[in-house]
């Protein structure tokens, strides 16, 4: 078998995941990142995305919403805001989001707010991709 | 009349009873409460650790790292974030706390306030301490986005270089019988003196893109967990508390409720004894 690392995933509710893994793919702010062991050591901020996990040659794919990867030889600790299987997500709230966020930016309020939908309306896309398995 | 006497103790004896029977039943509740928050710090304390140490790890590599949110500034106003409860009945836990900020605070002028709570909302406005934001009714279930919200008017704060440090107060469980008010300094971010010996081995570590904007994504989140972690821990704390105080009360009503028995069975005795030498004293003289 292939070298394996240590990759866990946190979220603010629970321990989303822990194991040895053989390969991780995350997107960090500057482009997706794939992980092996012995990754020199680095710290990077993760934009909305998709976090692939490679073990035991099955790929498993999840959310991730925004966060920070820290990288060590061994060991490697992805730290999200919030992280969902493709099984967990709820597509009905997803969608609303999406609308939701739409329809904010359309009105054009203050900055900040059409950066939060920005951001919201990227989640929601995010969530539905991986939930149709793209 | 010895029978006034017994009513009084009869009346009291019922009140205690009622007292005993409220606190008893405010015990369970927090018990059951204290059991759901402490499953949820166990749930949270992963990501509020994992932060952390991800923090002071890059802490420790970044002392020639120049960054608005490390550097140490001339600290003209300090910033205080303390976590009570929203309600009493807990023993020492919100006075802990409060008085835990009161102490580092050495000038009123320089200091103000974000609290979270009733209590400290109560007992800072009342001594006129300067409050610049309140969040009330959260402390029993803090939800991430609270802990949001009051690191992003701390941060805005900070940035707008109203207040120069920020430190956060908070109660730790230490365990369901001993809760310890702590404080913690968030900002300027430091190293945090810890147990374990340095490292001085010097290990190479890349941010991507920067340095600085991995402090800038890293810090706020930092800020955030902390504060979570802190609320999730208080909250905790605070049943744990509240489960303590009542078990005291309810036991010192069942002291009381026995104390009082015995008077109340003393004055019957002696209230009969009396009749029954009135009764006799009685014949005697018709004798």
């Amino acid at each position: 078998m292939a070298s394996t690392f240590h990759l866990e995933i946190v979220t603010p509710d629970r321990k989303f995941y822990e194991d040895e893994v053989n390969m991780a793919i995350v997107r960090t702010t500057e482009g997706d990142v794939g992980i092996l062991r012995d990754h020199v050591p680095t710290v990077s901020p993760l934009s909305i995305g998709v976090i692939k996990i490679k073990k035991d040659n099955k790929i498993l794919t999840a959310t991730c919403a925004g966060g920070f990867v820290s990288i060590d030889e061994d060991k490697a600790i992805i730290i999200t805001d919030a992280a969902e299987w493709p099984e967990e997500i709820d597509i009905q709230r997803a969608e609303a989001a999406m609308k939701r966020a739409e329809e904010r930016i359309n009105e054009k309020s203050s900055d900040s707010d059409v950066f939060r939908a920005q951001m919201a309306l990227n989640k929601a896309i995010n969530r539905l991709r991986v939930s149709k398995g793209e | 009349m010895a029978g006034v006497g017994m009513r009084d103790i009869k009346r009291k004896i019922k009140s205690v009873n009622s007292t005993k029977q409220i606190t008893k039943a405010m015990k369970l509740v927090s018990t059951a409460k204290l059991k759901r928050s402490r499953d949820r710090l166990e749930k949270v304390q992963p990501y509020f650790e994992t932060v952390n140490d991800t923090v002071q790890d890059i802490l420790k590599g970044a002392d020639n790292i120049e960054h608005k949110y490390i550097s140490e500034r001339d600290i003209k106003k300090s910033l205080y974030i303390v976590i009570t409860a929203d309600r009493g009945l807990c023993g020492g836990y919100n006075i802990n706390a409060i008085k835990k900020a009161l102490e580092d605070v050495k000038d009123k002028e320089k200091a103000c306030f974000i609290v979270i709570g009733q209590k400290a909302n109560g007992y800072y406005s009342k001594r006129e301490y300067e409050i610049v934001g309140n969040y009330l009714g959260i402390s029993e279930k803090p939800e991430y986005r609270n802990a949001k919200e009051i690191g992003a008017l701390a941060l805005k704060l900070y940035k707008d270089e109203k207040i120069d440090e920020i430190k956060l107060v908070y109660t730790r469980f230490a365990s369901t019988i001993s809760q310890v008010p702590e404080m913690i300094k968030l900002l300027p971010a430091s190293k945090q003196k810890d147990e374990k010996p340095e490292e001085d081995e010097f290990k190479y570590v890349s941010y991507e893109p920067s340095p600085g904007v991995v402090l800038d994504y890293l810090i706020p989140k930092y800020i955030e967990s902390t504060i979570f972690g802190a609320l999730v821990e208080s909250a905790a704390s605070e049943q744990a508390a509240r489960r303590i105080a009542m078990e005291n009360a309810t036991d010192n009503a069942q002291e009381m409720i026995e104390n009082l028995t015995l008077s109340f069975n003393q004055a019957r005795q002696a209230a009969i004894t009396q009749e029954i030498s009135e009764i006799v004293g009685g014949a005697e003289a018709l004798k």
